[in-house]
């Protein structure tokens, strides 16, 4: 990929982005999957894959946090968690307090927490890094992410990964399929003649210039995903333009909020038996260069409030107990804080893997807050073996395929 | 693909270079929009912006004032868009579409700023810089209250550095990865110290004794370097002309950069003095302009400012029930003035094709519809009653939107719908007309 196609890939997967990216060289086809859908319910031996994505670089230390460790407590003496102040889990960590329920499900050995999870020569930019993250290729740009790849093998069927989020995100978005997007807000559309007139503009008109008929194949797809989820829709209240100043802080790097509406979705889905294998959620708000340590625990305790209780919903029904959650950030911060009570962007973080089929406990190094690479982390764990173990554990695909012939994992990481 | 025709070319001009044409304009020819939308002359009709006041001084702790602040603050960031928007709708100039191609540019969000005063200020620097040079720009924005608010440069002082302006300065508003390191953002970020917000001001200050007057090293450099001199290094960069030329090309042409002697023209026109007026003229008289395969789908802004221009509908006019509507709508379709999603800005092409955005497309275009055919005739707006009298009525409503031809499947579509209101809402979420082809 030249410099220039590459950089027009970073612009347009600017984060929140693209299925630009494979729209045009895309043709799904929803009806005839719409149609399987209603005949073929995702069955009870089929796993679900739950990405969340935090976008802003989640601050890995202070959320897996080595309080007992003097060099964190030098690095950050503002920022630090005492040992009191955290959740304990062993090993001289301890969780964020922000995250109550997830400590619960730690005891209960359904949260598993790689550690030092990145990759090597780390590039600090969110759009940058978070594309290395959804594409899965830290070496140079491709225009496909893990999962549009997953799909694209995994028999070109959209319906197959379903993004609740306002725009498809890049991980979605393969050569050949892009994955559904679903809203959080109701689906409704008017009945009788304007109803009609509107689903007939869904129609393909042979010939049609690729922008016009990707538009006019949206308008197909909302009418299949109506007839499809028409009762499963999740309306949810807009929220009042007065949010505290904490909430808003750390927002300049994107993501989503309503991250518990999102996997209530979600959960409807995959409880109502919608055979789709992945959903992609997120929340945004991490990029925490001031005043982080409120911020940061403030969006800890949205994410548990969030997560706890999908993860719970999804232990009672048998459908639900085939979901695994995987929960990363495009970066952590800076081991050191920086001037203004907050992290600049860093490196390697901890990332969650959560569900009945997990095998809770911790999997990877803690990496030394000692030994560090100009201010930063030194991971310890490859974030594509991670995606390498839910492919073949969760979606049963060859990860090594997908993810261009690498081929570790994280054993153990799954009860299979 | 092809060249398009005359009559399609004018109305790809006014869909780029402005909002789409308007209802009851005369028809023009290309040379014609191209002298309007380049004159220097204020627009007939646009509003000044709303006087705002400032927020008052709050005793902390006190709920029944942060409430009040609140909502002060949502009601004045929905004028500000409101008047905005109706900027845009009343707008003949390249100017007001080159200040919305800025602000996705310098992308700042209200959502942090929590201020409308700010996110004003911001706004008119946009409108006033717009087609001159782009290092005036730059310059401006690297010391813009808003900005320095959302990217946290009033964290960034003498001795505790914060980096978060100075790279997306380089990444995203200068030059693009790739094309600096990462002593350049550390070193940046020192020369970026010494300025602050104050709540009372749109204006921000430099506190000398916040600056970190040491000598730097950016770009291989060493100075004294402050704000200014640390935009202008950006901007001598070898990268920064087409950086910024490819951001233009990429927001009005088409998503497929320029080929290598169109880019080299463009780069000629933006020169020494970095003009982006003459890179406009430029860009509209290469014959990519004029290729059909430089299609672009609407911005939802664009889509419903282009409807509301079409409808004859002033946002500044609407009571206000209607007016958050419009903003509500805006909302759902995931593209909202004064909130773009991240400092990178919003998405382009297929992301706005969503399900989701197609529901509250629909819902936005009946909303207009309806507000154009209740509120009956007036000077500057289409009688849509004569839609329903006329059995040409679906290339009526073809006309009344600028869409050069409808496909057999939207006609057949349209074909149904007898009552003006609903025979433009639906229209309006047509294929033909969402994407500017």
């Amino acid at each position: 990929m030249d410099n220039l196609t590459r950089r027009r890939f970073l612009t347009m997967s600017g984060v929140t982005a693209a299925g630009a990216l494979a729209v045009g060289a895309t043709q799904v086809n929803w009806s005839d999957l719409m149609t399987a859908a209603v005949e073929n319910p995702l069955q009870s031996e089929d796993s679900v894959l739950v990405v969340v994505t935090l976008y802003g670089g989640n601050d890995g230390l202070n959320t897996v946090v080595p309080a007992g460790d003097p060099a964190y407590q030098k690095a950050r003496p503002e920022l630090a968690y005492q040992p009191d102040e955290v959740l304990e889990l062993g090993d001289g960590l301890g969780l964020n307090p922000g995250l109550k329920g997830l400590k619960g499900l730690w005891d209960e050995k359904a949260l598993a927490i790689v550690r030092g999870v990145g990759y090597p020569q780390p590039d600090r930019s969110h759009f940058r890094s978070m594309a290395i993250w959804q594409t899965a290729a830290p070496k140079s740009p491709v225009p496909t992410g893990w999962l549009g790849r997953w799909l694209d093998l995994a028999g070109a069927d959209p319906l197959n990964a379903v993004s609740v989020e306002p725009t498809l995100p890049p991980l979605l978005a393969g050569a050949t399929t892009a994955a559904a997007s679903l809203p959080v807000r109701g689906l409704k559309l008017p009945s009788g003649k304007v109803g009609t007139a509107f689903a007939a503009l869904g129609n393909p008109s042979p010939g049609e210039a690729p922008w016009q008929a990707a538009a006019a194949k949206s308008l197909g797809d909302l009418q299949n995903a109506l007839r499809v989820l028409g009762g499963a829709v999740h309306d949810q209240a807009e929220r009042e333009d007065d949010e505290d100043e904490q909430r808003t802080k750390g927002a300049s790097a994107g993501g989503g909020s309503q991250l518990g509406a999102q996997l209530d979705l979600v959960a409807g889905l995959v409880e109502a038996g919608v055979p789709t294998r992945a959903y992609s959620v997120s929340l945004g708000g991490f990029d925490t260069h001031a005043d982080e340590r409120g911020t940061q625990q403030r969006l800890m305790s949205e994410l548990d409030g969030a997560l706890t209780p999908f993860v719970r919903r999804m232990r009672k029904s048998d459908r639900g107990r085939q979901v695994v959650v995987l929960v990363y950030s495009e970066f952590g911060r800076r081991v050191h804080a920086n001037g203004s009570d907050g992290t600049d962007h860093g490196t390697a973080g901890p990332l969650f893997v959560l569900g009945e089929q997990v095998r809770g406990g911790f999997f990877g190094a803690q990496p030394s807050l000692t030994d560090l690479a100009s201010g930063d982390l030194v991971a310890t764990t490859d974030f594509r073996d991670v995606y390498g173990t839910v492919l073949r554990d969760v979606l049963g695909a060859d990860g090594e395929r997908i993810l261009d012939g690498h081929s570790g994992t994280v054993d153990g990481l799954l009860r299979v | 693909m092809g060249e398009i025709s005359e009559q399609a070319a004018v109305r790809r001009l006014q869909e780029r270079l402005g909002f789409g044409g308007k209802a009851g304009a005369p028809a023009a020819g290309f040379d014609q929009v191209v002298a309007r939308v380049f004159s220097a002359a204020a627009d007939p009709g646009a509003t000044p912006p709303p006087a705002l006041t400032a927020p008052g001084v709050m005793q902390k702790g006190d709920k029944e004032a942060k409430k009040a602040a609140n909502r002060l603050r949502a009601e004045q960031e929905s004028r500000v868009s409101a008047w905005w928007l109706d900027r845009m709708v009343v707008s003949e100039k390249a100017t007001e579409r080159l200040a919305w191609f800025w602000h996705g540019h310098f992308a700042t969000s209200n959502q942090k700023v929590r201020s409308a005063p700010l996110m004003l200020a911001q706004n008119q620097v946009f409108r006033a810089r717009a087609r001159g040079d782009f290092g005036e720009l730059a310059r401006a924005m690297i010391v813009d209250a808003a900005m320095i608010r959302w990217l946290d440069g009033d964290d960034n002082r003498l001795g505790s550095p914060n980096e978060n302006l100075a790279r997306e300065f380089l990444e995203l508003f200068t030059l693009g990865i790739g094309h600096y390191q990462e002593v350049d953002v550390f070193e940046g970020a020192r020369a970026l110290t010494g300025w602050t917000v104050r709540r009372t001001s749109v204006r921000p200050v430099f506190v000398p004794k916040r600056y970190d007057a040491e000598p730097k090293t950016v770009f291989g450099k060493t100075g004294d370097f402050d704000a200014k001199g640390f935009a202008d290094l950006a901007l001598a960069e070898p990268e920064c002309a087409a950086f910024v030329v490819g951001r233009l090309w990429f927001r009005l042409v088409s998503p497929a950069p320029p080929g290598a002697a169109t880019l080299r023209r463009l780069l000629d026109a933006y020169g020494n003095q970095r003009d982006i007026e003459s890179v406009l003229k430029a860009i509209i008289a290469e014959p990519a302009f004029r290729d059909s395969a430089s299609a672009l789908v609407k911005q939802p802004v664009e889509w419903a400012v282009g409807v509301m221009r079409a409808l004859g509908i002033r946002p500044g006019t609407l009571d206000d029930k209607t007016r958050l509507k419009v903003l509500a709508g805006l909302r759902g379709m995931g593209q909202v003035p004064l909130r773009p999603p991240s400092v990178g800005g919003w998405p382009a092409g297929g992301s706005w094709l969503t399900t989701s955005a197609a529901v509250a497309r629909l819902q936005l275009a009946q909303l207009l519809a309806r507000q154009a055919a209740e509120s009956g005739p007036r000077a500057g707006r289409p009688e849509l009653g004569q839609l329903a009298k006329s059995s040409a009525r679906v290339d009526g409503v073809r006309m009344l939107l600028g869409v050069d031809a409808w496909t057999d499947r939207t006609r057949n579509a349209l074909a149904g719908l007898t009552d003006p209101a609903q025979l433009v809402a639906v229209a309006a979420c047509a294929p033909e007309y969402v994407v500017s082809s």
